[in-house]
């Protein structure tokens, strides 16, 4: 399997006033065209992770990798114009927090119509007429309401799928996809997953899934990274999950409340401080 | 016994879209009460509406026996009832550190001993106190969003409207935060409204819920009953069954909308 991204000793420095903080410490991993899941500890460094694929990293940070590589070109020595084309083109984000991402003074439908005349020769007609199905694919209800309203004024969940319809309508071949389901409830969880799988199987696109939803994650993975303090801790394949080894893995499944389960207070983990050297 | 947080046929209405039609619920003192359902049908707005944040067209809300009218409210109010929002990043001052942020509660309402109570609010929720400088950009989507909830608890409120309040966090924090609301709900008497997608969680932290969709209420039920599979409505039985995780070709469960990703 030829990799579409090759990640090599990946590493995200941040300086702040107490310190220097160490988001990644060392990422390695290759995706072909695949699901490829991320779960892990809040603050672990999955997005860092992510952003850093993507050029997204804030600018005071460090970014330093052997080899991050996507498609044969050297990301972190690329020019920056070659960079900025491959963005929302050929690599797509959906980010973490979508209301926050969307531009607040543009309406949904503006921006999901920009996003792709910014990459594709289409006609203003045409491309209006893609973004509203992108809405409805994405199982908006009006897609024609949702169109003309600002970010403020859409659920979150709503939110969450226009940036995924954003990020969709220019075909990217490498999507990191950072909690994009977190906000929407789980009939269309389901929806907007199998339009992601099917643009997977049927397009071969690569798809990195950062998700705290182990039971999504391993139903609709193929492989799984398991990420604690900046580091990958643990590879599985997604079906088995729940057969880890690293105990912090193991101790997540232990630690969700189940429907019929009676279980007050929650396990909790004791986390222990090798897992993080 | 009376209803604390009573909420009876309000309307909320933007422009021409109805976002809720006539929905009332009626939470009792110390009652954790679940809200679940179709993203875009009215949770938050119920949420925002009782916290004075969406104005309705119609309907009455009480708060302890109190009538809320329009979207006044009082200092008395805040103390009373604090909101956990979906969204941290917006909730959030951007340019404000964390400690600024926890402090200014405090001090409108005239708290004195601000160090301790936002040092161990911090803690609370699992964060050391090296977050405490921090801006919100310089925190993960959970660390944020458990600085929310450190502001809502620090002034001690006696009821607490949770949007989502987990749906940020890995299951081995979100254990952390769910013990901990628990916890104060116990030792403080605490009355809870809480949105979440996730039927675990409600069904955890909730003895009784209320299902909407499109706006409206459409099934009222009891934790024990959606778990034991005493459902009404075939919205409820669909949300139970994509609960269960996704299945491969499978056809996906279609609620009303075409789904041109499946030929
Ligand atoms: N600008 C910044 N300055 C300093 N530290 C930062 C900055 N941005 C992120 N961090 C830190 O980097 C670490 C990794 O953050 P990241 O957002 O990648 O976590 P995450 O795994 O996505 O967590 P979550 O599941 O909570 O979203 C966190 O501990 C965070 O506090
Ligand atoms: N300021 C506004 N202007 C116009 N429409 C609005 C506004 N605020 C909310 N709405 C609409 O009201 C409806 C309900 O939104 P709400 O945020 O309450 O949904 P929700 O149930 O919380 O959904 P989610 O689970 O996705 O967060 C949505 O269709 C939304 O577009
Ligand atoms: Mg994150
Ligand atoms: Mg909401």
């Amino acid at each position: 399997m030829s990799a579409l991204l090759t990640v090599e000793d990946l590493r995200v420095c941040f300086p702040t006033r107490t310190g220097m903080v160490e988001a990644v410490r060392g990422v390695s991993f290759a995706l072909g065209r695949e699901r490829l899941g991320i779960v892990g500890e809040s603050g672990s460094g999955k997005s860092q992770t992510g952003r850093a694929i993507m050029g997204l990293t804030p600018p005071q940070a460090q970014v330093t990798a052997r080899t991050l590589s996507f498609d044969g070109i050297e990301l972190l020595s690329a020019p920056p114009k070659l960079r900025r084309s491959l963005r929302g083109k050929r690599i797509a984000m959906i980010l973490q927090d979508p209301k926050y991402s969307l531009n607040p003074v543009m309406s949904i439908g503006r921006q999901i119509v920009e996003t792709l005349r910014e990459h594709e020769d289409v006609s203003g007609a045409e491309a209006r007429e893609r973004a509203l199905e992108m809405l409805a694919a994405v199982q908006i209800r009006d897609p024609k309401r949702v169109f003309g309203l600002y970010p403020h004024e859409v659920s979150g969940g709503m939110g969450q799928r226009a940036m995924i319809a954003m990020m969709l309508v220019a075909g990217p071949e490498l999507l990191i996809a950072d909690e994009p389901t977190s906000a929407l409830d789980v009939t269309v969880q389901l929806e907007v997953l199998s339009i992601l799988d099917k643009l997977v199987a049927e397009r071969g696109m690569g798809l990195i899934f950062v998700s705290h939803d182990l039971r999504l994650v391993s139903s609709f993975c193929d492989r799984v990274l398991v990420m604690y303090a900046g580091r990958i801790v643990e590879e599985l394949a997604a079906s088995d999950l729940a057969n880890a080894k690293h105990p912090y893995t193991q101790g997540l499944f232990n630690c969700m409340p189940v429907i019929g389960a009676d279980r007050h207070p929650l396990p909790v983990l004791e986390r222990k401080p090798e897992w993080a050297l | 016994m009376s209803a604390i947080v009573s909420v009876e046929n309000l309307s909320v209405v933007f422009d021409d879209f109805t976002a809720l039609d006539n929905v009332s619920i009626d939470v009792f003192a110390g009652e954790s009460f679940g809200l679940v359902g179709e993203s875009g049908s009215g949770k938050s707005t119920l949420l925002r509406s009782i916290a004075g944040l969406a104005p309705p067209a119609g309907g009455t809300m009480r708060i302890t026996g109190r009538e809320l009218r329009g979207r006044d409210r009082d200092k008395a109010f805040y103390r009373a009832v604090q909101m956990v929002f979906q969204d941290p990043y917006g909730s959030l001052h951007p340019r404000q550190t964390i400690d600024r942020q926890l402090m200014e509660p405090l001090a409108i309402h005239g708290a004195r001993d601000g160090e301790r109570r936002i040092l161990k609010a911090l803690d609370e929720v699992g964060l050391g106190s090296g977050f405490r400088f921090r801006y919100p950009h310089q925190l993960s989507g959970g660390q944020r969003q458990r600085v929310a909830i450190a502001r809502a608890l620090i002034l001690e409120p006696s009821i607490l409207l949770l949007d989502e309040p987990t749906s940020a966090l890995d299951a081995s924090v979100q254990a952390e935060v769910l013990n901990l609301l628990e916890q104060v709900r116990h030792d403080r008497k605490l009355t809870f409204v809480m949105v979440s997608h996730d039927l675990g969680v409600v069904t955890h932290m909730c003895d009784r819920l209320a299902v909407m969709q499109g706006g409206r209420v459409v099934e009222r039920l009891t934790s024990d009953d959606l778990a034991g599979g005493r459902i009404d409505e075939d919205y409820t039985r669909n949300l139970m069954v994509a609960s269960k995780g996704f299945r491969r070709h499978a056809e996906p469960i279609t609620q009303g909308a075409a789904s041109p990703s499946r030929p």
